[in-house]
């Protein structure tokens, strides 16, 4: 038990900007993940696995200690918002931006702002802190339809280069977050594994 | 929901049935034992009682977890209690007032208002031990013993302790001039040993660049005995109260050492989970397949002041059904003795004697589904010649 060392990782942008890091501090995973239907994967070293789960499950995962780290996007840490979990580096990967976005020809109208987004979390605190009252409108994806067909005036979204933004006539307004991928760690796991779990933060910390 | 399910509990409530609730009872038994054997007095303290005593000296975080309702008779807001150790606080300030060494236990059902982990119960059976009016090293070493004790009579193996000092961070926070919001912003960045967004914070409030430096290397001072050098390193030439607190980090590990011999103690100097209660040193113990800490427990002299009388105090708390979920239990369920109707003349004395000597014995019930086997019996008793015997049942 203390030697082995499970990482939770989601497949995707995440997944495809961390295996690199990870060869480059000796982790190769046995199989290729994308092609893999194995949700655990071994890897060249006996003692580390990957377990493939989706984007928003890896903090619960590390969190309950069915992994004892794992990768995960800032904008997914922020929603899941535990001080239950170590978040101790920031490995620069899959970088974009949370950012609120409208339409170009937008025109305030009277009543409530609705604002469409996945982050209802990190939206209202948002606008909490800016002292606005909003309605929330949680979309699961697509968000940029919302103002297009009049279900919301703004939305928060994550935005990479801006085009999907552009061709469905929306500009963005704010930046609230820049957003990266973290390193994660349970806390328990971290005492107990921590010498493994030291050696693969400073390891990691050099290449990145 | 349809009526035939009204009887599922709420969520993160659960009772406990045969034959783990009477293996529970022993186990908080042998607990609360071991602390009488240490001269500590057990307490009894209110399931519910006024919030603004419950809640006196105690951090927002226990505020948010306690249940609140109204009293019909006054109008006051009550609190049901979700942690024990401010109400025997207020026991030993309040009502005890003696000025010697106060050693006190207690064990109860406490309340949540939210799960502490996920999954995790809202009701924990809190069982702790606290002493008051000594503020030296010994009792918090005496403490942290008695923690490591605590788990090793609930058979959990492979413990490993965490301990951190408060006061290094609350003379850090001084020295940064920090405000109130900012502090609040650090310790929470502290806890997730968020490195980059802790940088950015003291970037953007321009902290000096060696309180800055001192600050995130806090963060790093984990790990076994090494780290007391290193952080004396590290503070050397910052400030001699945090040079006294790891000092006092060492002195209580050596003492505990003495009490229980194979003890795996760690530091970690930024990790200030638990109740904001605390203001001096502080514990943690974790243990394998448990992603969170299994019991807490340090220093809080504050709470005392808060109740109008200044008193030292230290102690540790876990949930003993936690504990006894993750314990390693001899089953102790006992061989049972059917007897027939109780109506037969020299059988009550028999079963009477039976039991002096610590059998367990049950009487069949006129017209009873079920014979002995099926009711869990292995042994029965039969009139032999006028007199009562027992036989096994095969």
């Amino acid at each position: 038990m203390t030697s082995s060392l499970t990482i939770a990782i989601s497949k995707g942008r995440i997944l495809d900007d961390t295996l690199p890091l990870l060869e480059k501090v000796g982790i190769v995973p046995e199989e290729n993940p994308d092609k893999s239907r194995k949700l655990i994967l071994g890897t060249n070293q006996p003692d580390i696995n990957l377990i493939i789960v989706r984007a928003t499950d890896v903090p619960t995962y590390v969190e309950y200690g069915g992994a004892d780290v794992g990768i995960a996007g800032k904008d997914i840490l922020l929603e899941h918002d535990s001080s239950e979990l170590y978040e101790p580096l920031d490995l620069g990967i899959a970088k974009c931006r949370l950012m609120l976005a409208e339409l170009v020809q937008y025109k305030t109208r009277n009543g409530r702002l609705r604002v469409a987004t996945k982050y209802t979390r990190t939206t209202r605190k948002y606008f909490t802190e800016q002292g606005i009252q909003v309605e929330i409108i949680k979309l699961y994806g697509s968000m940029e339809l919302a103002p297009v067909l009049g279900l919301a005036d703004k939305i928060v979204d994550l935005v990479d280069t801006g085009n999907t933004l552009k061709a469905n006539g929306l500009k963005a307004t704010d930046t609230i977050c820049e957003i990266s991928s973290r390193l994660i760690v349970n806390k328990a796991a971290m005492k107990i594994k921590r010498d493994k779990i030291k050696q693969l933060i400073s390891s990691l910390e050099k290449i990145v | 929901m349809s009526d035939s399910k009204s009887w599922i509990l709420p969520e993160g409530i659960e009772e406990v049935l045969p034959p783990h609730a009477y293996q529970l009872e022993l186990l908080s038994r042998k607990i609360i034992d071991q602390f009488d054997s240490w001269g500590y007095e057990l307490v009894i303290p209110p399931l519910i009682e006024y919030l603004d005593s419950l809640l006196t000296g105690t951090g927002k975080d226990l505020d948010l977890k306690t249940f609140k309702i109204t009293d019909q008779l006054t109008g006051r807001l009550m609190g049901v209690r979700a942690d024990m150790t401010p109400q025997v606080a207020r026991i030993d300030s309040s009502l005890i007032k003696r000025d010697i060494p106060v050693r006190l236990c207690y064990f109860g059902t406490t309340l949540h208002t939210r799960t502490r982990t996920l999954g995790g119960t809202r009701a924990p059976m809190q069982i702790g031990t606290e002493l008051y009016g000594h503020g030296g090293v010994e009792s918090d070493a005496e403490i942290l013993s008695l923690m490591l004790m605590t788990l090793q009579i609930s058979g959990i193996r492979n413990v490993y302790v965490d301990i951190g000092h408060m006061g290094i961070y609350r003379r850090l926070m001084n020295l940064l001039e920090v405000t109130t919001e900012q502090e609040a912003i650090i310790f929470s960045l502290l806890q997730k040993k968020a490195k980059t967004e802790l940088d950015q914070a003291l970037k953007s409030w321009k902290i000096s660049p060696k309180l800055h430096d001192v600050t995130l290397s806090l963060m790093e001072l984990y790990g076994d005995h090494t780290v007391l050098d290193e952080a004396r390193k590290l503070f050397n030439k910052v400030d001699m109260t945090i040079i006294n607190c790891i000092d006092e980090l060492e002195q209580i590990s050596d003492l505990t050492q003495k009490h229980v011999k194979d003890a795996s103690l760690m530091y970690d100097l930024s990790d200030l989970g638990g109740y904001n209660y605390h203001n001096a040193m502080m514990f943690t113990a974790y243990t394998h397949g448990q992603g969170q800490g299994i019991a807490f427990g340090g220093r809080y002299d504050d709470i005392g002041k808060e109740c109008g009388r200044f008193r030292p105090a230290t102690g540790f708390s876990s949930d003993v059904k936690l504990l006894y979920e993750l314990s390693v239990h001899e089953d102790t369920n006992k061989s049972v003795i059917f007897a027939p109707g109780s109506d037969v003349p020299g059988l009550n004395d028999a079963v009477n004697d039976l039991r002096k000597k610590g059998e367990k014995v049950i009487y069949q019930l006129s017209g009873q589904a079920g014979d002995a086997k099926t009711m869990g019996c292995d042994r029965e008793l039969y009139l032999d010649g006028g007199r009562w015997k027992i036989r096994d049942l095969s």
